[in-house]
């Protein structure tokens, strides 16, 4: 049996981890290919409904990344993210997503090499969790309670 | 049904060696709602823009996708491209092959079929795109330089020149910088005063120059062409006015043992003090953390033997609002202090120094009047040795870089040392010497050849003291690794640059990015090394990087002219991501259902209230409404809001929801 290669889709903020994953494509770093890139301006942008319908559509993992706290190029959006985030969480337990399926996580535009880490650490974790199953479920709630 | 436009770029071969860019554009092409597709060695090259200006006319394009390198790179010039074939820009995206794909993966099916996956996704995001129109801004031709060294000091001259207002602002009590401090400079050994003051007189006198100093930025918001800095002016306890610099209170000031900070600790100064003679401007503060009267509510002795009243114990901070349109960073650097190296004594041995140590030695300004002196007991040492590379290169000390400037002055060190101790005998140790530079091999050659200083390669391991003695022990890595020991009087350390302290607070208000160093970050490591990550903001000098004095000139002319093409216009373009709150026919209006929620969450203020108000002018709703001016495009609003009345374009909710769908389904 090939091994499980799970799907992952990174949310990330335009000026500390886009730039930094850049940084690791100009360092030449290599990682793991399962990771896919949606650029947003800023975490605080992130609709944590999208978490959940990439899970819906079969993400079996999730990384949200940008700046450091107190580096926001905006500078308070990854506070709201963060916040929100905690909020999040409550509601992750409720639709039974092991919340270790989410990795967030703040990569300035100076860590190239520290992107290419939370990216295969994630690949891994995901890796032990195995595919995300109960996508129905959350379709159905995206359907009912949030209207998406 | 949309028609989409696929470009897929090799970029010579950096996206090729990896990624099947032919099976990609094929893949591409059978897409839904994509009208053509093909791939090219070159995108952003002449006849690459020109394949896509001619399809966007020829197959009726409404959007395209140009698959290539980070669109932080290449985004301005593919929509500039699309622009002119009469497509909006804003109806092109790029998709990150290069930065993202390519250049992190080997060659496999794998990587070209995440190539794919990208590409898909930007294809479904672009299909929900809205042709936009830049937004214009108006710019205030009037811009903030944060550090009055001789970076500070140059780009406040050419934008003052330029036509422009400045306002210079320098923490210290005097303008110069760690060059004022400076006994010659290389490599022409050129005395460092003499050409520097000239500079700082005419910032002074410059009649678009605004200089405050004793004064660090508080504050900052806004954006390009349009910010809001608070500058903190620092009680100097004298009125500046009346103040005729006469100098009479530092001779009578009876706290006369503060270690100068200019000396760097050598000498002393009193608690009402100029840095130095020359200061500009010539004036004194009183350091209120030394000052008796400010201690122990007693002496005033300034006040009295003041001529003209200038003394003014009652003064307070004072914070100043500024609108400028573009921001100067050239906060300089520092360098490793001798308490930071455990091995060379933890500093406890008071004839270990630092190089800028030296230089106040060898100042004709210094405390000793530019003779070679040890501070331990003011003999001429007879025997010294430098040490290179001091923490720089030393992943061990956290600071694997090359501090770029030491080997030069080092150099310098030990001549200026021959030419003034004519019997001394000098060493260096060193890992390599690093003089590349206009007429700087030549310069280190000199000191080895003509001035016989004795350049041994190899690391100190240890300096310690015995009956009044340094021992420096090290090994000579040309001689077989063999170990050497030398009884110095005097030992200098070409200590590491490192950023100054607080940067990391400083870069944290401006909003500009830093290193793992903290040294500030350039927007681009070749092509844009004085702009940063945010615009309007520029970087000159050693703040950015340590630097010697030609490139720190360099980097504020270059930074001035960033300042002065931004002020050439009257108005920016701005791009037109911003948010917006829907509205819709009556009865409905918008969906928006005032909650303002939005508003308590955008970090900019740009979310006020509209009234809708029927024929009659009764007020029926209150809904939110974006300032276009002032929003900045984060989208912190859109999703905090739970009705989804406000989104953002560029990146709206329909464009996010397609690329997750898009990313996920094959
Ligand atoms: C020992 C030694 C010898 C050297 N010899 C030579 C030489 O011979 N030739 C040569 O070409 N180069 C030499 N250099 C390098 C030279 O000193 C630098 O190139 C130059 O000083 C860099 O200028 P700068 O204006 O960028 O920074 P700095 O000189 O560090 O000036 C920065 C200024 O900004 C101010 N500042 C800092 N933070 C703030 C803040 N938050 N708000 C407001 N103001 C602030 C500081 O007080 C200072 O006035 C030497 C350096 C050293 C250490
Ligand atoms: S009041 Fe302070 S500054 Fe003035 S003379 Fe006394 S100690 Fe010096
Ligand atoms: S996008 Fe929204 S939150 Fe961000 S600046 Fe604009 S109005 Fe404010």
């Amino acid at each position: 049996m090939t091994e499980f290669e799970p799907k992952i889709v990174a949310f990330v903020c335009n000026w500390c981890t886009y730039a930094g994953a850049d940084l690791t494509g100009t360092s030449r770093i290599k990682y793991a290919q399962n990771v896919k890139i949606i650029r947003f301006p800023c975490t605080g942008r992130i609709d944590f409904m999208l978490l959940l319908k990439a899970f819906g559509e079969g993400a079996d993992g999730i990384i949200v990344s940008g700046c450091h706290p107190n580096d926001c190029h905006y500078t308070s959006g990854n506070f709201h993210a963060r916040r929100r985030w905690i909020m999040f969480r409550g509601l992750l337990d409720l639709l039974g997503i092991d919340v270790r399926r989410i990795q967030y996580s703040w990569v300035s535009a100076a860590e190239g090499a520290k992107w290419a880490d939370v990216v295969n650490t994630t690949v891994t974790a995901i890796r032990e969790l195995g595919p995300y199953t109960d996508y129905a479920k959350v379709a159905n709630y995206l359907e009912k309670e949030a209207n998406v | 049904m949309s028609k989409i436009g696929v470009f897929i770029c090799h970029c010579g071969e950096n996206i090729s060696a990896t990624v099947n860019c032919g099976k990609v554009a094929e893949v591409a092409g059978k897409l839904e709602g994509v009208a053509y597709s093909t791939d090219y060695k070159y995108m952003c090259s002449d006849p690459g823009q020109t394949i896509i200006k001619q399809m966007i006319k020829e197959k009726g394009l409404d959007g395209v996708v140009v698959a290539a390198c980070s669109p932080r790179m290449h985004e301005p010039t593919f929509r500039k491209a699309c622009s002119e074939a009469g497509l909006n820009p804003y109806l092109c995206e790029m998709a990150n092959l290069r930065e993202h794909c390519s250049w992190v993966h080997d060659k496999s099916d794998a990587t070209t079929q995440k190539a794919i996956d990208i590409v898909r996704t930007l294809v479904e995001k672009v299909k929900h795109n809205k042709p936009l129109s830049t937004i214009k801004v108006p710019v205030t031709k009037k811009a903030l330089v944060i550090g009055g060294g001789i970076a500070g000091i140059q780009a406040s001259l050419d934008i003052a020149n330029a036509g422009h207002q400045v306002v210079l602002v320098e923490k210290e009590p005097s303008i110069g910088g760690h060059m004022s401090q400076l006994s010659e400079t290389f490599p022409t050994l050129d005395c460092s005063q003499c050409i520097l003051t000239p500079r700082m007189v005419e910032v002074a006198q410059h009649p678009n120059i605004t200089l405050m100093t004793y004064a660090e930025l508080e504050k900052l918001d806004g954006f390009i062409g349009n910010f809001k800095a608070t500058i903190r002016k620092k009680a100097k306890s004298i009125d500046e006015k009346l103040c005729t610099g006469c100098g009479l209170c530092t001779t009578k000031c009876p706290t006369k043992k503060i270690p100068s900070e200019f000396n760097e600790g050598l000498g002393f100064r009193t608690a009402i003090y100029v840095p130095f003679p020359q200061a500009v401007p010539n004036k004194p503060v009183i350091d209120k953390l030394n000052c008796q009267y400010y201690l122990k509510g007693k002496c005033k002795v300034c006040e009295k033997v003041c001529p003209t009243g200038a003394i003014r114990f009652d003064q307070e901070d004072e914070l100043v609002e500024l609108e400028v349109g573009a921001v100067v960073v050239a906060t300089g650097f520092n360098i490793m202090t001798t308490s930071e190296f455990p091995e060379y004594g933890y500093g406890k041995y008071p004839d270990v120094i630092t190089g800028l140590q030296f230089e106040r030695l060898a100042s004709a300004s210094g405390p000793t009047l530019g003779e070679i002196r040890r501070p331990s007991d003011g003999k001429i040492p007879e025997k010294i040795v430098f040490i290179a590379c001091a923490g720089s290169r030393d992943p061990a000390k956290g600071k694997p870089y090359c501090s770029k400037i030491c080997c030069m002055y080092t150099a310098k060190h030990a001549m200026l040392y021959q030419h003034k101790v004519h019997h001394g005998e000098s060493y260096v140790f060193y890992m390599d010497i690093r003089a590349a530079g206009k007429n700087y091999d030549e310069f280190t050659r000199r000191a080895i050849v003509e001035d016989k200083v004795n350049y041994l390669r190899g690391r100190v391991s240890k300096v310690y003291e015995e009956n009044g003695k340094l021992i420096v022990k090290g090994v000579d890595t040309l001689l077989n690794a063999k170990p050497v020991e030398i009884e110095v009087d005097m030992v200098v350390l070409a200590s590491a640059g490192v950023a100054n302290p607080g940067s990391e607070e400083l870069a944290q208000k401006m909003h500009i990015s830093y290193d793992a160093y903290n040294f500030f970050s350039e927007a681009h490591p070749k092509l844009k090394p004085v702009e940063t990550n945010t615009a309007g903001i520029y970087l000159a000098g050693a703040c950015q990087a340590p630097k010697d004095i030609p490139e720190t000139v360099a980097a504020a002319s270059g930074a001035a002219a960033k300042v002065a093409i931004l002020f050439s216009q009257n108005e920016l373009s701005r791009e037109p991501v911003v948010a917006v709150v829907n509205r819709s026919a009556p009865p409905l209006y918008s969906t928006c259902v005032g909650c303002f929620m939005c508003a308590t969450a955008c970090p900019y203020s740009a979310i006020g209230e509209e009234e809708i108000k029927d024929r009659k002018g009764n007020v029926i709703k209150k809904v939110a409404k974006v300032n276009p001016g002032l929003c900045q495009g984060c989208g912190t609003c859109v999703a905090f809001c739970r009705s989804k009345s406000i989104d953002l374009d560029g990146y709206t909710n329909e464009q996010m929801y397609s690329e997750v769908m898009a990313l996920l389904n094959e």
